[in-house]
């Protein structure tokens, strides 16, 4: 028993935002959660903490009234006990969530996604857009960030999305704000901007539950926080006096170490080499060599153009100017298809829409790269092959999946990224490029990823990793590039320099 | 100026007057007020049923049965007056609307309730009420309607050297649809829920907007817009005949989607439709007027859809949905 129980019983000082006990939840055959009970306190900033599929955002819905529980929860919000949620009268109880997958609409203005509550209510009334424009606007200044309020959503880069995402939240009088992820496609000083305004919300008295896999963030922003594993609570801890590392035991009952792999690669045979590509307003005179077995780190702020050089690499936009090598072959990629075939694959930062098919089951969307591999003597697909192949990557990432039939959308964030990878994986490439790979993946995955990356590496491999948390290109790569407004600025080594050093070179 | 560039009803727009242009210098009669009125008047039906099913597309929806649902409601209306012993435009009103919603309320309740998608459904209902009205009706056209249904009516004229300009009953009618229409979509939150329900429907859902009721309104504006529409069909034609609206579906769903709608919801406009129902008819009107085969006439249209489409930003992939594919048309 918390202390909030103990005040909601007896003294009625305040009771909890939300207090629910006994929650379960299963999908078919997949237990999400377990016998999970979770308190947020007035004011408080809590953490739910666990690894990928654990049930953080399952919970989430839960409390919101986008699932019901299974029978047998109970369930209180703000003191008072209720048998059943809908989303409208969650929103009613001034709750409000950013959606690890967003959930914003793409055809409306930023303006209409910042103010969207004003258009909700199922009884009509007149919309005023200047007065929902106005309070955009305040969110945006609140933010310190500028957006323009007339642009359709899906003009933005992800990123942008995000903010949008967390604006929305903060219209009106929230008084319990979720924030499934809020920070995955943010940048250093974005981050270090939401976290201003956590703190400031918290201090106004509201509520806030975090989640994010970063877990240096987790230290810094919650008082509390909640450890799922596997559908199940392992507890609740206070985050003074909590470490990383221990927070990283409670929520996989392992420990991980990082410690630098870096090695010298260079008298390998080289499998990528680019010389003076440019495309105007993107990226210019980018030359890169990559080697076989070599992990190439590729880091900087967003908006430096990394993510603008990997799509050209993998043959979604065209170079201006410049040459590419694959394997000492001049090559120039049409579409992507020619670079999947010259033997390119490419992971991307932004799986929801670029990377998977998300109402096709797992099986399809892994062997979509590779149909033409699959297919039996009379050119129809094999049922035996694409099994066989499916199962091999679902077991060598150790994807947590209920049946290969169930549609991607189902999985969990983290499951949905190994997923990709596994689509990518089984077309046999000669370089990878990794976009991002970890946004949204917990630390034991990110653990797992980079064990298949550095395998992957020792087969022979050539590896591209964009990041732009340099922790993760500083362990895993074997050299750093830093990248700024479209060009290549300065190049690292992990085992002459130390991690501080990178960081304050690249976040300054 | 960027604007008029990069929408679709800026472009269309744009296309619209080059097209006049080219028949003004065609045909001597083409740019005249009286050829005009005729235009609009011509126009009234297809823009009545425009505006009704842009609702449903902008909700991400499609319906398919509007047009015959019309040709129900205008046997039903006859025999409605009937019993109320001939009634007059207010009940005239009244029925083709009431009963136009109840035709929309079943299209819903069967996508609501049973989940099935709204293309299956519709084209289910289309077959239906088709065969149900040639059932009943063994195919009898009816010419004997109550008087005031069949009457004239002109708010406005001017007579001009090529024949009077007019504006009558339906053209007036088509007005206050587009307007209400308008109204609904633009500036009222039920209308921009239904933008963000057709965009997105599980945000939608995540957000406490009423995934029945999203669908009922849709489908029900549809209804009653298309009942209405074979109201005023009868004014114009001042017979009731049971396949005359039959392929009138296609029609207008071309000029709404040359209008800017998307088939996978969340976008669509009243001006788009204008504009849309106006280049269909206006290329009609001038290949008529150049003396060029009716069969041109759709060759034409199916080259415009082509060339807008392609040339705009709503590509291919906006136009069915996304990345996401079809996931519920
Ligand atoms: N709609 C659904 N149908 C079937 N299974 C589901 C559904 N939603 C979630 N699951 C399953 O429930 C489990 C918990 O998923 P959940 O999304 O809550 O995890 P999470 O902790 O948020 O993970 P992540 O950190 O990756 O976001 C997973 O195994 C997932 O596959
Ligand atoms: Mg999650």
């Amino acid at each position: 028993m918390t202390g909030a129980d103990r005040d909601a019983a007896g003294t009625g000082v305040a009771a909890p935002a939300v207090s629910f006990a006994r929650v379960s939840k299963a999908f078919g055959g997949v237990r999400a959660l377990s016998d999970v009970s979770f308190e947020v306190l007035p004011g408080e900033v809590h953490c739910i903490a666990g690894e990928n599929g654990s049930g953080k955002s399952t919970l989430i819905k839960i409390i919101t009234g986008v699932y019901q529980p299974d029978p047998g929860a109970e369930m209180s919000y703000f003191g008072r006990r209720v048998d059943s949620v809908t989303p409208a009268v969650a929103r009613g109880l001034g709750i409000n969530v950013i959606w690890q997958d967003l959930a914003l609409f793409p055809q409306m203005t930023v303006a209409e996604n910042i103010a969207f509550g004003d258009i909700l209510g199922s009884r009509p009334r007149l919309v005023h857009r200047r007065q929902m424009r106005a309070k955009a606007e305040r969110v945006l200044d609140r933010l310190g960030v500028s957006l323009d309020l007339d642009a359709r959503l899906n003009t933005l880069s992800i990123a942008e999305r995000q903010i949008v995402a967390i604006c929305r939240t903060l219209v009106g009088d929230a008084r319990l704000v979720f924030m499934d992820e809020p920070t995955a496609s943010l940048t250093h000083s974005e981050t270090q901007s939401l976290l201003a305004i956590v703190r400031k919300l918290s201090a106004d008295g509201v509520s806030i539950v975090f989640v994010s896999h970063r877990l240096a963030e987790v230290l810094a922003i919650s008082s509390r926080v909640t450890v799922l594993r596997d559908g199940r609570k392992v507890g609740v801890y206070d985050t003074e006096g909590m470490t990383q590392s221990r927070l990283t035991e409670l929520m996989t009952g392992k420990t991980f170490d990082a410690e630098v792999i870096s090695g010298d690669r260079s008298a390998e045979r080289a499998v990528l080499e680019v010389s003076g590509l440019c495309r105007a307003g993107e990226y210019e005179d980018i030359d890169l060599t990559i080697r076989a077995g070599e992990v190439v780190g590729l880091t900087g702020l967003i908006g430096a153009g990394r993510t603008e050089l990997g799509l050209s690499l993998f043959g979604m936009t065209r170079p201006e100017r410049g040459a590419v090598r694959l394997n000492g072959e001049p090559v120039s990629f049409r579409s992507n298809r020619d670079a999947i075939a010259a033997g390119v694959a490419y992971v991307s930062e932004d799986r929801l829409t670029l990377g998977l098919v998300q109402p096709q089951s797992i099986a399809d969307n892994v062997v979509l790269p590779v149909l033409g591999k699959i297919v039996n003597g009379l050119d129809l697909i094999s049922t035996g092959k694409k099994n066989d192949l499916v199962s091999r990557w679902i077991r060598e990432l150790n994807v947590k999946v209920g049946r290969p039939e169930d549609p991607v959308s189902t999985l969990s964030g983290g499951n949905q990224q190994r997923i990709v990878l596994a689509k990518w994986l089984a077309t046999e490439p000669k370089l990878l490029i990794l976009d991002s790979p970890t946004v949204g993946v917990d630390v034991g995955a990110r653990a797992g990823l980079f064990a298949i990356v550095r395998q992957l590496a020792a087969e022979g491999l050539a590896i591209l990793l964009i990041s732009d948390e340099v922790p993760e290109v500083y362990f895993n790569a074997d050299r750093i590039i830093h990248m700024a407004g479209g060009r290549f600025i300065a190049s690292y080594d992990p085992r002459a320099l130390s991690l501080a050093a990178v960081e304050k070179a690249v976040y300054a | 100026m960027r604007r008029l560039l990069t929408s679709t009803e800026g472009r269309l727009t744009i296309v619209l007057v080059i097209v006049c242009a080219i028949l003004a210098l065609a045909s001597d009669q083409f740019l005249t007020l009286a050829n005009f009125s005729n235009l609009l008047a011509a126009s009234a039906v297809n823009l009545i049923f425009a505006v009704g099913l842009v609702v449903v597309l902008i909700a991400g929806g499609i319906d398919i049965s509007f047009a015959v649902a019309a040709s129900v409601v205008q046997y039903l209306t006859v025999f409605a007056l009937q019993a109320v012993g001939g009634g007059n435009w207010a009940f005239g009103f009244f029925f083709a609307g009431i009963i136009g919603i109840g035709l929309g309320a079943i299209n819903a309740a069967l996508i609501y309730y049973f989940r099935i998608i709204s293309i299956v459904v519709t084209i289910a209902t289309f077959n239906a009420f088709f065969g149900l009205l040639m059932f009943f009706t063994g195919g009898k056209y009816i010419y004997d309607l109550p008087d005031w249904w069949t009457h004239r009516i002109v708010f406005f004229e001017v007579k001009t050297p090529s024949g009077w300009a007019e504006l009558t009953l339906p053209g007036a009618v088509m007005i206050v649809a587009a307007l209400a229409t308008w109204v609904l979509i633009n500036r009222t939150t039920t209308g921009r829920q239904l933008y963000a329900y057709g965009d997105n429907p599980e945000g939608a859902r995540r957000e406490g907007i009423s995934v029945g009721a999203m669908t009922f309104i849709a489908f029900c504006w549809m209804g009653m817009m298309a009942g209405i529409a074979g109201l005023m069909q009868v004014n114009f034609v001042k017979e009731v005949v049971p396949n005359a609206l039959l392929g009138r579906e296609l029609d207008v769903l071309a000029a709404v989607v040359l209008g800017g709608a998307r088939l996978g919801g969340g976008r669509g406009s009243v001006l788009g439709c204008v504009l849309g129902v106006l280049l269909v008819a206006i290329i009609q009107n001038g290949l008529n007027l150049l003396g060029v085969s009716p069969y041109a006439f759709k060759m034409v249209v199916g080259a415009f859809i082509l060339f807008a489409i392609s040339t705009s930003n709503i590509s291919f992939r906006n136009l069915l949905g996304g990345a996401a594919g079809g996931r519920r048309a």
